[in-house]
């Protein structure tokens, strides 16, 4: 359900339920009227506002050249993701790099680089994910062609990456 | 254990133990993680939903991270079971809704919730009771490690541990606490900290998550930023530079509202227990909402009458879910509002 600002006409992004004399009073106010009613709840960025910076920031061309890139691995276009907000597969990090890294910029306060906890077989892990990515794709690919025989085989291999 | 053992049984995050219990109701971290090898959910074929469910399910309970751990199995369950979990912090409501392969593990306390095929493969949480982040930290720290032991999760030299939404990219890593901030709200401070906390790139939102609303003044208080510093720098961030302050607020707020309106505390708590007593019919709002009062006057030592434990089970024993699952049959919300006013009485008559 969609609703409007009690005050103004924009959509309604916070809702507040009170109860006043035992009557229930709800409230939907936009990010503005809520913050002069001093009632603001959300402090967060969607990622569809960051979507909408972004192009504004850096322009129609530049984000229609970006737009058009597309993941060898899962076949996701760089803008699918921009209207979903969901990445398809791990690669697309790689893929959509000139889209990504200035939202990801953007969204993590300028932050580009992980300097976290690394999982103990990292490279080895990294190879793999690729590797076993295209073989999904593959594998999918095989399947749909009804080429039984190939599918077996990239079965295999994926088995074997599994237990590796 | 199953549902049913669940119900009579208090729930971690209403256990009203840990520290700093007067403002902060519970404290969680949640890690996000994807396997390698697999497409994210939004790529999933059925089969591949189904793989991640059924191989991750196995490897959880081959790695033994609790004595006593549930498997719930969503798209199996009822509508009943799965509103029953989001009530008790072991689900999420996205995770609840959907069709798609997935699932839930859990602790037998409730203190580990390891969610498959929510928005990515793995979502791992640790609740905790009151202020309690060093012990959740140490917990998710464990749970995280063994699971690595026995899987590959998709990693990025760059970016971290990566996951279907960048904005979790990184380390996975949220962290939240839902606090109870009845004084700064009374006070008309509340504006104050969330300006605060957006200055902080903090997120504030309801009772449940993405897109709640903020009933009876519980707010969930959490980081945005899950890349660019340790798992051990956004808990530190966290829990030295801005909870504390928020927690001081409220207690200021409450010393004041104690000092110069007494009587108007009074009222409210009294009023609040009063209509909760006498409430023929009676929704879960409402009921959260008075609650909320009752337990600000207790926190006061001006509601003697009551305690913090009982607050509790009624918090958690008159959601909408939980009231059905005692009733042991689905009711309309006309139905639930009488059934509800009922069950307050008979437990505040036991009082």
């Amino acid at each position: 359900m969609k609703f409007k600002c009690d005050k103004c006409s924009k959509p309604a992004t916070i809702h507040l339920t009170e109860i006043i004399d035992g009557e229930k009073i709800e409230k939907h106010l936009c990010q503005d009227c809520a913050a002069t009613e001093g009632i603001t709840v959300k402090a967060e960025v969607p990622i569809s506002q960051l979507l909408e910076d972004f192009i504004l920031q850096t322009g129609i061309e530049a984000t229609a050249d970006a737009a058009e890139a597309t993941c060898e691995v899962c076949g996701m276009k760089f803008s699918e993701f921009r209207n979903a907000g969901l990445l398809g597969c791990p690669n697309d990090y790689d893929a959509f790099e000139k889209g990504l890294l200035p939202l990801v910029e953007r969204a993590q306060e300028g932050a580009t680089q992980h300097i976290g906890k690394v999982p103990h077989n990292a490279d080895d892990a990294q190879k793999r994910q690729t590797a076993m990515l295209r073989l999904q794709a593959e594998l999918k690919g095989a399947i749909t062609a009804e080429n039984y025989e190939r599918a077996a085989v990239l079965r295999d291999q994926i088995k074997e990456l599994e237990n590796a | 254990m199953n549902l049913a053992d669940l119900l009579h049984r208090p729930t971690e995050w209403l256990r009203g133990t840990g520290a700093i219990n007067d403002v902060v109701i519970s404290s969680r971290i949640r890690l996000a993680r994807n396997l390698v090898g697999m497409p994210f959910l939004t790529r999933c074929s059925e089969e591949q939903l189904h793989e991640v469910e059924h191989r991750l399910k196995k490897k959880i309970f081959q790695a033994r991270m609790a004595d006593d751990v549930a498997y719930v199995d969503i798209p199996a369950s009822g509508e009943l079971d799965r509103k029953f979990l989001v009530e008790r912090h072991l689900i999420s409501r996205q995770h609840a809704e959907g069709s798609h392969s997935r699932g839930v593990t859990f602790s037998a306390n409730e203190t580990m919730a390891i969610m498959i095929n929510e928005e990515d493969h793995l979502r791992i949480q640790i609740l905790r009771s009151g202020l309690e982040l060093d012990e959740a930290i140490a917990e998710i720290n464990r749970v995280d490690q063994l699971l690595e032991e026995q899987l590959d999760f998709a990693f990025h030299r760059r970016y971290g541990y990566l996951t279907a939404c960048p904005t979790n990219v990184g380390t996975g890593l949220r962290v939240s606490v839902m606090a109870h901030l009845p004084a700064l709200k009374m006070t008309g401070e509340i504006e104050k900290v969330f300006r605060a906390a957006r200055d902080m790139r903090l997120a504030i939102r309801g009772l449940y998550g993405e897109g709640t609303e903020a009933t009876g003044d519980f707010f969930q208080i959490s980081n945005q930023t899950t890349l660019g510093r340790s798992e051990h720098q956004i808990i530190k961030d966290f829990s030295t530079q801005t909870i504390p302050h928020i927690i001081d607020y409220e207690r200021r707020a409450r010393h004041v509202l104690l000092k110069e309106q007494t009587i108007a505390i009074d009222d409210k708590a009294h009023r609040a227990l009063a209509t909760l007593h006498a409430a023929k019919l009676i929704s879960s709002e409402e009921t959260m909402y008075l609650l909320s009062l009752v337990r600000l006057g207790i926190h006061l030592g001006r509601c003697n009458k009551m305690d913090i434990a009982t607050v509790n089970e009624l918090f958690l024993r008159t959601q909408p879910a939980h009231l059905q699952k005692i009733h042991n049959r689905t009711m309309e919300p006309r139905e639930r509002a009488e059934a509800r006013a009922t069950y307050i009485h008979k437990r505040l008559d036991a009082v």
